[in-house]
């Protein structure tokens, strides 16, 4: 009796199993293979004029390679972001995700006549948290774009994800040159931040030229940000007619950064470059000066420490420290305001250095939105998902907070301004102006 | 006597007040005021709260036989607990502690109040609430016997169908989604009818099984029979799953499916052999890194190789990692061998992050672009279809414990775990018989490892932590030790149910240390364990207590 | 309780041949040390002042986890079980008492009486670690006494994530900074002023755990325990009291080893108390367990290994970041210990008596 039994069980399975693999239930989004470049722009699928939202009334589904999105009346838009809001680089993340708050807010909150929700994931700052914040994400339906990731570890695991996932998502923070490398780059994947490469040279340029220091050491943190920047600042530091004596590297998760300083000592810096995060910076900079032969040694981060926590918690060791980042200085009245209405909302003045950034991105997917979204006439809204990125990628002259921006190709749409700013006062209770000044250029 | 009993009662209604106290200040209560379970008023932070008010009074009238004493001392219980929520609600209005305890906000102090703020208005509501729940908790065990519980399964059933909205939501039918659920919680009506549903179903269920008749009737079917019919309808629901679930549960279902394959691996070396494995990790990192070193373009060879042709040279370096984690730890006891393979395990996690191997394995930003399986012209790409391959391995491993379970390898893992130097004395070969027991465990660690590498596409050193193991440890240990169903329950409880509240995210960790705690005081055998391994470990602990009081008796001192 | 059953009693060639594989990687990892240490030296990248900072960062960190291991070898030795929390109860006398050094700065307190400041926070750290593991053996531990192994290990690691995650519901995820203490800042010659503070520190904590347990009624107990339970139960020594004393003095002393690490480390985080814990609990057996100078000896030992290791052993090589594989060191230190003389370097002693 029990043989047959069994026999039939199998059957069975390889009956379901075959059935089911016939039968790929739903549509699944054609992956975009990883290494492609992004397709040159073609035509949207409804092309109607940037400016004013007029979505074409059309009976059916518009089609779209990738997928359409529908979003019936009385359903949001829903827009999520993937940040990093906890640990020691929560203020990053934080800051960024009020930028977005405000945008929504000056949108009233609702768009093409749908509300606007905002979903979200933490991210962690590290490629492990990008992992899962993108599977996550990307397992989520009813997402019509991702304002993120902010750090570049992240992006580098998430953003193939968010990639094969059909969704599409633009970085606030991200500045890895990898990540709109055209070898590397993935079409789900835009940002509205600097490439690195300008950065790394604008810092180089500083400490060659304006301190006049030729012996630099560099340490990043594994993460592909901080070890691209340091890369990329050497490189320029070289060219400029300086030496790089020691280039190292510590974990975000280090406490004793000694035998890594000691080592650096070694070789008689003049600067220490570590473009990393709190409080792996910290630590260094609290350490650094105690060992042998760093005593008069001059230290110098990057946008990645570009908060208050990093001079609260560095204390006097964060006196003199030099930091390059955006530069806010620079911004216009439109930014004002934009700062303003941070303050009033969240009774700070913002604490990271990408806030603006995160604004920007929001208003130029939203924008995307408006230009590709069609509009049926009982009130069902589609998004058509290849078009939204065609949209995206054609951006030209968005007039943004953080400057005029154009994406090319690659997914690069910054207007790059970069300063260096220098700790001068422990005092972060009127950050950033009370605690650093911009000495360059 | 009624002092003793106030007393009693005063102290079970501060304990569960400390715990509502703990859990505001933590957070979880603040978080989740505004996610409504049913209707417009039921929160999950009020329905938490008053769950801990009935709790409190349940718990002190437990011990008396009638409702006369249950009810008033449950009461007094409750209202205790009252008392200190509104003590909390006090203290977070007129101190601002805000600087130090995040979570110490004048919102918190709404929340606890039921809406009615610090005040007199607040204490009112917190006491008449404090009543009622104190009532229903003494009403309820006053009731005969089934009805309790099955008023509160019931309840619960219809809670939890309320927070699963979102995952439920795309599942069922659009016109029940739109008669059960409301805009974020159930409806009134759908809430009412689920109970009444729920409650029906589970009266169902001990009637049947209290009732003679149909109890010898399901017996009357030969367990010959029944069991095959039983594993063929399983079956066909598991293979069914990508048919309906969404990309997320599908996604969901994978994981579920890779710590499956991990429990059952590690079942076989703690389950079934009795070795303390806590570093299980490295079996899954050596198979999810060999099969992105070996199918990724990324990391300096000059080869890649097809995910078929990876996965059985992922499977055999894996086995031989347990081999080589196996041959130092044979002669060690219990917890020195605890620690020995947690060390490894993190020596792998350090080793697959250093700068030093990075051009082999990734270093810190780990490897990506891993390859996906094919079949012909076929790529498998979406996790509905990987679940078939999930669920195609978690069949062949239990199939395989089964087989080793009753085979004579599986005898001498029972026997060495019962105690070693007899077993030797038998005649067993402790060493091959260990060896075994490492390599095949570690072998399903290994497969498990190359599919998950595959799914995401990546692996990152982060994915590989200490973590992992003690995830795999605890789902073994709350499933019951050696018990192949055991392992399916403590995956769908430990991986599955934490995705599907991801909601609770941040507090995850939070309720898993008190799940871990609450399970090993209450339920040390696990929730479906092996019956003789249940009665010696229940025997242990009762024997245990039995010396504790006999200590306490003889030394005052 | 055997660890290593003698040779003759394991039967069969086979064990033989597994026991030459083993020695032969002892062997090869010796060799790899020792070569590498040669060739660092010889390159000579290092001054003499660099290695004696190196050793001296090495014997401060060495005495925090000293302190610790001491908790978790106390507790080995009366209870046989293994106190995963143990880490989140240095974490939460340190995080604590952040917000008590944060007045004290404000206020001006700081400035103008560092030393009472210090020993404030000493004790509170340590008033706050002690409830916290009293609490932990009370509520989890007390009711499991006498289950089998794996039990109280599975509650300790609930225990552990559960003081994890309530520390960081309550005082957030992000990274708080110790206050500098005015007199502790720059160097004494050449050591800096709070290493030297820890040092004393820990040096006078233990003198005062050794009067306690060799000059007390209350240490007698403990001792008395740690050797045999039921006899002391027998003979009138209140069991329960005496592993709640075990606990209470334990977690005392990882308060303190939270403010000194504070001293030094300066950062604390919700998170912090995960790896010392398990290098505490490394050093610990790496002196071994149950045995008290030995987890001093542990402590210092691993702490130096650490410092000095990663370039000792592996800048000779060439090998990039050396120092990333610190912790590989350490766990590589504590499989080889449980091999190789699973007793620790001193010992297990459980009690009084020596017993191998």
């Amino acid at each position: 009796m029990r043989r047959p039994i069994r026999s039939f069980t199998v059957l069975l399975l390889v009956l379901a199993f075959v059935l089911a693999a016939c039968q790929r239930a739903q549509p699944t989004p054609t992956s975009a293979p990883a290494a492609q470049p992004s397709p040159t722009p073609a035509a949207a699928a409804s092309p109607t004029p940037a400016a004013q939202p007029t979505p074409q009334a059309q009976v059916t589904k518009p089609t779209d390679p990738i997928g359409v999105l529908e979003i019936k009346p009385g359903e949001p838009i829903v827009l999520a972001w993937m940040l990093t809001v906890s640990g020691g680089t929560a203020q990053l993340g934080e800051d960024s995700k009020r930028g977005i708050e405000i945008a929504i807010e000056d949108l009233g909150g609702e768009l093409l006549g749908h509300k606007i929700e905002l979903v979200g994931e933490d991210s962690g700052c590290n490629p492990e948290g990008g992992q899962a914040a993108a599977t996550r994400l990307a397992a989520n339906p009813r997402i019509v774009a991702i304002i993120g990731s902010s750090c570049s570890s992240e992006a580098r695991v998430g953003a193939p994800i968010i990639d094969q996932a059909g969704l599409v998502m633009v970085s606030p923070s991200n500045t890895a040159p990898d990540l709109t490398d055209p070898a590397k780059h993935v079409e789900g994947y835009l940002r509205v931040a600097h490439n690195d490469k300008v950065q790394g040279r604008v810092a180089a340029e500083f400490v060659v030229n304006k301190l006049g220091l030729k012996r630099v050491a560099t340490i990043h943190d594994g993460s592909l940000y901080a070890e691209q920047l340091a890369n990329v600042f050497a490189e320029n530091v070289q060219k400029l007619g300086g030496t790089v004596v020691a280039q190292e590297a510590v974990s975000p998760e280090d406490t004793d950064m000694r035998p890594v300083l000691t080592r650096i000592a070694t070789q008689q810096p003049e600067l220490i470059y570590y473009p990393i995060f709190n409080p792996a910076g910290s630590y260094i900079t609290l350490q650094a000066k105690e060992i042998s032969g760093l005593e008069n040694v001059k230290l110098m981060s990057a946008d990645g420490l570009l908060e208050p926590q990093t001079v609260q918690n560095a204390g006097q060791a964060a006196v003199g420290l030099y930091l390059s980042g955006p530069d806010l200085t620079v911004l216009g009245p439109k930014y004002q305001e934009f700062v303003q209405k941070y303050q009033q909302k969240y009774g700070t003045k913002p604490v990271a250095g990408f806030h603006a950034h995160a604004y920007d991105a929001t208003m130029m997917i939203v924008e995307a939105i408006k230009k590709v979204a069609v509009q049926a006439p009982d009130g069902t809204l589609y998004i058509p998902r290849k078009a939204l990125r065609d949209a995206l990628y054609q951006t030209k002259n968005f007039p943004g907070l953080t400057g005029n921006l154009t994406c090319d190709q690659y997914g690069d749409c910054a207007d790059p301004k970069i300063a260096v700013y220098e700790v001068f006062s422990t005092d972060t209770t009127g950050w950033p102006d009370s605690a650093i000044r911009k000495i360059y250029p | 006597m009624i002092v003793r009993a106030a007393r009693r009662a005063i102290f079970i209604g501060l304990v569960a007040g400390i715990a509502a106290w703990h859990l505001s200040l933590v957070g979880l209560i603040p978080a989740f005021a505004q996610r409504r379970l049913v209707g417009d008023t039921l929160t999950f932070s009020y329905a938490l709260l008053i769950a801990l008010l009935a709790l409190a009074a349940f718990a002190t009238g437990r011990r008396y036989p009638g409702a006369a004493q249950r009810i008033p001392w449950g009461i007094l219980s409750a209202l205790v607990s009252s008392l200190m929520l509104f003590l909390l609600a006090l203290l977070v209005t007129h101190l601002n502690l805000r600087q130090i305890l995040l979570n110490a906000t004048p919102e918190l102090a709404r929340v606890l109040t039921f809406g009615g703020g610090a005040s007199g208005a607040g204490l009112v509501r917190l006491l008449l609430i404090g009543l009622l729940a104190g009532l229903f908790a003494g009403g309820l065990s006053a009731l005969p016997r089934p009805w309790g519980r099955v008023i509160v399964s019931a309840a619960l059933m219809t809670l939890l169908l309320g927070l699963l909205r979102d995952v439920l939501g795309p599942l069922l039918p659009q016109v029940v989604t739109s008669f059960l659920y409301g805009t974020a919680g159930l409806s009134l009506a759908g809430a009412v009818v689920t109970f009444l549903l729920a409650a029906v179903l589970f009266t169902l269920r001990w009637s049947l099984r209290a009732n003679a008749v149909t109890a010898r009737a399901t017996a009357a079917v030969p367990a010959t029979v029944r069991q095959p019919v039983i594993q063929a309808l399983l079956l066909l629901i598991l293979a069914s799953v990508p048919l309906w679930a969404g990309l997320f549960l599908s996604n969901v279902a994978d994981f579920v499916g890779f710590y499956i394959l991990m429990g059952l691996g590690l079942n076989l070396v703690l389950g079934f052999a009795g070795l303390l494995d806590l570093g299980y990790v490295a079996f899954f990192a050596v198979g999810a890194y060999t099969m992105a070193v070996l199918t990724s373009p990324e990391v300096g060879q000059r080869f890649t190789l097809d995910f078929w042709v990876a996965l059985p040279i992922a499977v055999v370096t894996t086995v031989l990692a347990g081999l080589l984690v196996g041959l130092p730890v044979l002669r060690m006891r219990g917890d020195y061998l605890a620690i020995a393979t947690l060390g490894f395990g993190e020596i792998v996690r350090l080793l697959v992050l250093s700068d030093w191997l990075k051009p082999y394995l990734g270093g810190a930003q780990g490897v990506t672009r891993i390859a996906r399986p094919s079949i012909a012209s076929w790529r498998i790409d979406s996790p509905q279809e990987f679940y078939l391959l999930v669920l195609i391995s978690c069949l062949f491993a239990w199939f395989l414990s089964v087989r080793l379970r009753d085979s004579r390898l599986g005898r001498s893992w029972f026997a060495i775990r019962e105690d070693e130097h007899v077993a030797q004395a038998m005649g067993i070969n402790r060493v091959t018989v260990k060896l075994s027991a490492f390599a095949i465990g570690a072998s399903f660690g290994g497969l498990s490892g190359a599919l998950f590498a595959s799914l995401v596409g990546s692996v990152v050193p982060a994915s590989f932590s200490l973590l992992v193991s003690i995830n795999v440890v605890a789902l073994l240990v709350l499933g019951g030790m050696g018990s192949l169903p055991g392992v399916v329950v403590g995956a769908l409880a430990l991986v599955g149910l934490p995705e599907l509240l991801r909601e609770f995210q941040e507090y995850r960790l939070l309720v898993y240390g008190i799940v871990l705690i609450a399970m090993m005081l209450f339920r040390p055998a696990g929730l479906l364990p092996e019956r003789i391994h249940r009665r010696e470990l229940e025997e242990a602990v009762e024997e245990a207590r039995e010396i504790a009081p006999a200590e306490i008796a003889t030394g005052r001192g | 309780m055997t660890i290593a059953a003698p040779r003759r009693f394991t039967g069969g060639r086979r064990i033989d041949i597994s026991q030459l594989i083993v020695w032969a990687i002892g062997g090869i990892l010796l060799a790899i040390v020792l070569l590498g240490s040669i060739l660092t030296l010889r390159a000579g990248h290092y001054t003499a002042a660099q290695w004696r900072d190196f050793v001296v960062f090495g014997i401060a960190q060495g005495a925090i986890y000293a302190l610790i291991a001491l908790g978790y070898t106390m507790v080995y030795g009366v209870l046989r079980m293994i106190n995963f929390a143990h880490g989140e109860v240095f974490m939460s006398g340190a995080m604590t008492t952040f917000f008590l050094a944060d007045y004290l700065n404000r206020s001006g307190f700081l400035k103008a009486h560092p030393w009472i400041s210090l020993v404030a926070m000493l004790l509170f750290s340590g008033l706050v670690s002690m409830t916290v593991a009293v609490l932990v053996e009370r509520i989890a531990y007390r009711p499991l006494r006498g289950a089998p192994r794996l039990v109280p290990l599975i509650t300790a690691v609930g225990a552990s994530f559960f003081l994890q995650y309530t520390f960081r519901g309550l005082f957030g995820s992000g990274v708080r900074a110790y206050p500098a203490i005015p007199v502790l800042q720059g160097k004494l010659w050449v050591f800096q002023k709070t290493q030297v503070a820890v040092f004393i520190g820990v040096l006078i904590t233990l003198a005062l755990l050794v009067l306690f347990l060799q000059r007390t009624r209350a240490g007698l107990a403990i001792r008395a325990v740690a050797e045999d339970r039921e006899a002391a139960a027998l003979m009138g020594v209140d069991v329960d009291r005496a592993i709640v004393t075990t606990f209470a003095v334990g977690g005392f002393m990882a308060g303190i080893a939270g403010v000194l690490y504070a001293l030094v480390f300066v950062q604390v985080q919700f998170f912090m108390g995960f790896l010392p814990g398990i290098k505490a609990f490394t050093a610990a057996v790496l002196g071994g367990i149950g045995n008290l100078p030995g987890a001093a000896v542990g402590g210092l030992v691993l702490g130096v290994i650490e410092s000095i290791g990663p370039s000792l052993f592996f800048d000779g090589y060439g090998i990039r970041a050396a120092h990333q594989l610190k912790d590989v060191i350490a766990f590589t230190i504590l499989v080889l210990i449980l091999i190789f003389r699973p007793t620790g370097l001193l010992g297990e002693r459980l009690g009084g008596e020596e017993r191998v």
